[in-house]
């Protein structure tokens, strides 16, 4: 027990320290684990023990990454983008895979040069994914270029790992935990197959039908923590279930993540899985630092080389390619090709599991890994030389880019979907802005759901879910929560966590006004007083004043109202007595200014100017 | 009898003794649609669709308004780039309101002196409202000369402005019944400058 203590101590800690710095150096969390990595391993500090035995149980990191890739896959989405996903992603990973196979073939044979090839050809979601967000170029069209192509790649893992175990040439005998991924052999075929159909449609009954009533159930309990251990036995229990029928847990887990990603959970269980997986991969990439052979890398400095420059050399020709074919513009085709150019994390699993299942030879995959970790190395550097260059080339560039994401990153969340938050969900939804809706309330976003509503459940003063919802990349919040003591909560979240987020909130009397003023919101609407004064102009129609008439004493009256309000604000605390006779006075002033409205001498005194004879002549 | 319908604009009625009159003069008349835009949309979001029916439906038009800035109140001429559409009202297509007739029925506070040449405003009532007759014309509509009530200003008798009002009500009437002559009336600046040459005994 203390053992392991003290090696998640030592994980814990590299982490801790090595990733700030390598951010601090601009490179990235990735590259920071996989420093970590190095310094504590059997070539720097040698802290740690068994390497292979951490990196066996964090692969389950993987597993829970491709489940948060399906529970972003909504169906929709995966439709919109069919075109560049199987189109640039299929021809990416094929041509890269061709590409590489052959010159492989050069000194291995074909299986493993086929295996090789398959295994070199995905990109680093990782670094390639964060470098874009980082540098907010997620949402521009070479953006959604390098997306698409990540997103064929992370399916493509799967029939690769179908693929890998038809290429073995020696035979591993493999223990009891020896395969993760897959373990037919015990069955015979008939029964294979039929439970492989039941398993599979049982992940899709679970999905479509029976999570929902189950985490109702759980939510309405209001105890996080449960929901979080229910969130992770899905997944893990998934990943066993799968490997008993002998088919892969990523596979098993990425099916279950589409079939949830329409769900209204879909983005209270991303914000509770995110974390284990995030620690889960960052342990798996320190393991991979840790098991960087620096000796080899020593011994063998040109082959190495050779690997990382021919790795990064073939594959941005066959980006560039690509992006030849599907008509790029010559700009975007460079970033396009620069930023999936490395080996990436599939890889580390892919090399893994060749090895352990005979597929690839130790003496192969050493120095492949090793490439692989330092063409990831390189990716956050090439992006920066890529910057500078296109900085240099033109200097009109970043406002074009600005433009792009201007127009595409319209995205607005819209926290509490109460009464009120219900008919401006309405609005927006038919004004075509389509808001992320959070609501904390399950029987609400059951009930709202079933109108067609797209609600999904959650507390949104969670700095998580608030990240799970997009707030990163989000243009505008907008706080209907009644209770004003959460909304300043929430409120002050997004101002420290993302203060580029635009605030629109809902105020449920005047105090609650002034509370949010006091935090620095300037868009804030008190909750009744626009159908206070709705009805009042229904009730001056009625009583017979002319509808004209009515509707402009409405709008005099909210303007003035709302023009006196910094005045009353600026001194509601300060001083009650003067508050209250500041109050009396603008309401002594409104009415005066309304009865003058009213008055007919006005008009007569207006028309007199028309006429006064003729003029000078 | 043919069916009429007066379009109205004043952001201010109460405060209009002489609207007041010509409208309680013809509202409840027979085959007379009296439309209030202030009333019907104070918030100026027209309803096109409604409108263009509306139109339809009537054999002529009447455009009953106080004359603004030598012109009507805004939300006539938000009336106006409505609902006169293209291939709806004008164009090759346009010809939804071919042969109806058109009528600006308008109140000023300046008196005859000061629509002409010499005058305050420069130009005649005649000439100020071309770009009516212009509109009119594109439509295809039968243009008359507008009923004119001038000299608002110098605050008019009760027994003026009821003068007005049923010299309006007969108007119209005549109108509906088929009596006026249009040929005889559009020899005149103003619809309203003799009647009773206008106008056939029924």
């Amino acid at each position: 027990m203390e053992h392991f203590l003290l090696q998640l101590f030592i994980f814990l800690a590299a982490a801790a320290i090595a990733v700030p710095l390598a951010k601090k150096c601009g490179l990235g969390s990735i590259l920071g684990y996989l420093l970590a990595g190095i310094v504590i391993g059997p070539f720097g500090l040698s802290l740690i023990g068994d390497i292979e035995e951490v990196m066996h149980f964090t692969e389950f990191g993987v597993v829970m990454m491709l489940f948060l890739v399906g529970l972003e896959l909504k169906p929709s989405l995966l439709w919109q983008l069919r075109i560049p996903i199987l189109g640039m992603g299929g021809t990416q990973v094929v041509l890269s895979s061709v590409a590489i196979g052959a010159v492989s073939l050069s000194g291995l044979p074909w299986q493993q040069a086929v295996a090789v090839g398959l295994t070199l050809s995905l990109s680093s979601t990782a670094i390639v994914l964060q470098t874009l967000r980082e540098r907010g170029i997620m949402n521009t069209s070479p953006g959604r270029s390098i997306f698409s192509v990540l997103l064929f790649q992370d399916l493509a893992v799967i029939p690769i790992l179908a693929i890998l175990p038809l290429l073995a040439t020696a035979v591993i005998d493999s223990g009891p935990h020896g395969s993760v991924f897959f373990d037919m052999s015990v069955l015979p075929g008939y029964l294979r197959i039929l439970v492989t159909l039941l398993a599979v449609s049982f992940i899709f009954f679970l999905g479509r039908f029976a999570s929902r009533p189950i985490f109702r159930t759980i939510a309405s309990t209001r105890v996080h923590e449960i929901f979080v251990a229910a969130a992770l036995a899905l997944v893990v229990g998934i990943s066993l279930l799968m490997t008993a029928v002998g088919l892969s847990p990523a596979l098993g887990t990425f099916l279950a993540g589409v079939v949830l990603a329409e769900s209204e959970y879909r983005h209270e269980l991303e914000s509770d899985i995110q974390p284990f997986k995030g620690l889960l991969l960052g342990i798996f990439f320190i393991s991979i630092g840790a098991s960087l052979n620096f000796t080899l890398i020593g011994d063998h400095a040109l082959l190495i080389a050779a690997l990382v420059l021919g790795l990064i050399g073939i594959k941005w020709l066959v980006l560039l390619a690509t992006g030849i074919v599907f008509n790029m513009p010559g700009r975007e085709r460079w970033l396009f090709a620069i930023a999936l150019a490395q080996g990436g994390e599939f890889a580390f699993v892919l090399f893994q599991y060749a090895k352990v299942n005979g597929i690839l030879p130790n003496d192969v995959v050493e120095p492949l890994i090793s490439a692989v970790a330092i063409s990831m190395f390189l990716t956050p550097l090439l992006f920066v030389l890529h910057a500078r260059l296109a900085a240099g080339q033109d200097g009109d560039r970043q406002g074009r880019a600005a433009d792009t994401i201007k127009h595409q990153g319209s995205k607005v969340i819209l926290a509490g979907f109460g009464r009120l938050g219900t008919d401006l969900g309405r609005f927006l939804i038919a004004s075509g802005i389509r808001p992320v809706i959070l609501d904390h309330d399950a029987a609400n976003v059951d009930i709202l759901r079933r109108f067609g509503f797209e609600v999904y459940y959650g507390d949104i003063t969670r700095l998580d879910l608030l990240e799970a919802a997009g707030a990163a990349d989000a243009a505008l919040i907008i706080i209907t929560i009644g209770d004003i003591e959460k909304a300043r909560e929430l409120v002050h979240l997004v101002q420290k966590h993302y203060p580029h987020l635009k605030i629109a909130a809902n105020a449920s009397d005047r105090p609650a006004a002034y509370q949010l003023m006091d935090m620095g919101v300037t868009t804030i609407r008190r909750e009744t007083f626009g159908s206070a004064l709705s009805l009042g102009q229904d009730v001056l129609k009625i009583l017979g004043v002319h509808p004209y008439e009515a509707y402009k004493l409405m709008r005099i009256f909210r303007k003035k109202d709302e023009d006196c309000m910094p005045e009353l604000y600026k001194i509601h605390r300060d001083d009650e007595e003067r508050y209250i006779s500041m109050y009396q006075q603008h309401n002594a002033d409104l009415e005066e200014l309304m009865k003058m409205d009213l008055d007919a001498d006005m008009e007569e005194e207006l028309d007199k100017a028309w006429s006064v004879g003729r003029s000078e002549e | 009898m043919k069916k009429i319908l007066i379009i109205f604009a004043h952001p201010a009625i109460a405060r209009s003794k002489i609207n007041v009159a010509m409208r309680g003069a013809v509202e409840n008349l027979d085959g007379v649609t009296f439309h209030d835009l202030y009333a019907a949309y104070p918030d100026f979001l027209i309803d096109v669709a409604h409108e263009q029916n509306l139109c339809q439906a009537h054999d002529g038009i009447i455009f009953q308004h106080p004359f603004y800035w030598y012109s009507a109140p805004a939300i006539m001429k938000e009336w106006l780039d409505l609902v006169l559409q293209y291939g709806w009202a004008y164009g090759v297509k346009g010809r939804a309101l071919e042969g109806k007739f058109f009528l600006q029925a308008l109140t000023a506070g300046g008196d005859k002196d000061s629509y002409r040449k010499h005058g305050l405003n420069t130009f005649t009532i005649g000439e100020l409202t071309t770009p009516y007759r212009a509109t009119a014309n594109l439509c295809r509509m039968e243009w008359l000369p507008p009923f004119t009530v001038l000299g608002m200003h110098r605050g008019m008798s009760e027994e003026n402005i009821s003068g007005h009002a049923q010299e309006y009500r007969r108007v119209i009437t005549a109108l509906r019944d088929g009596t006026l002559d249009f040929q005889k009336a559009k020899k005149h600046e103003y619809l309203n400058s003799n009647l009773d040459l206008a106008i056939r005994n029924a």
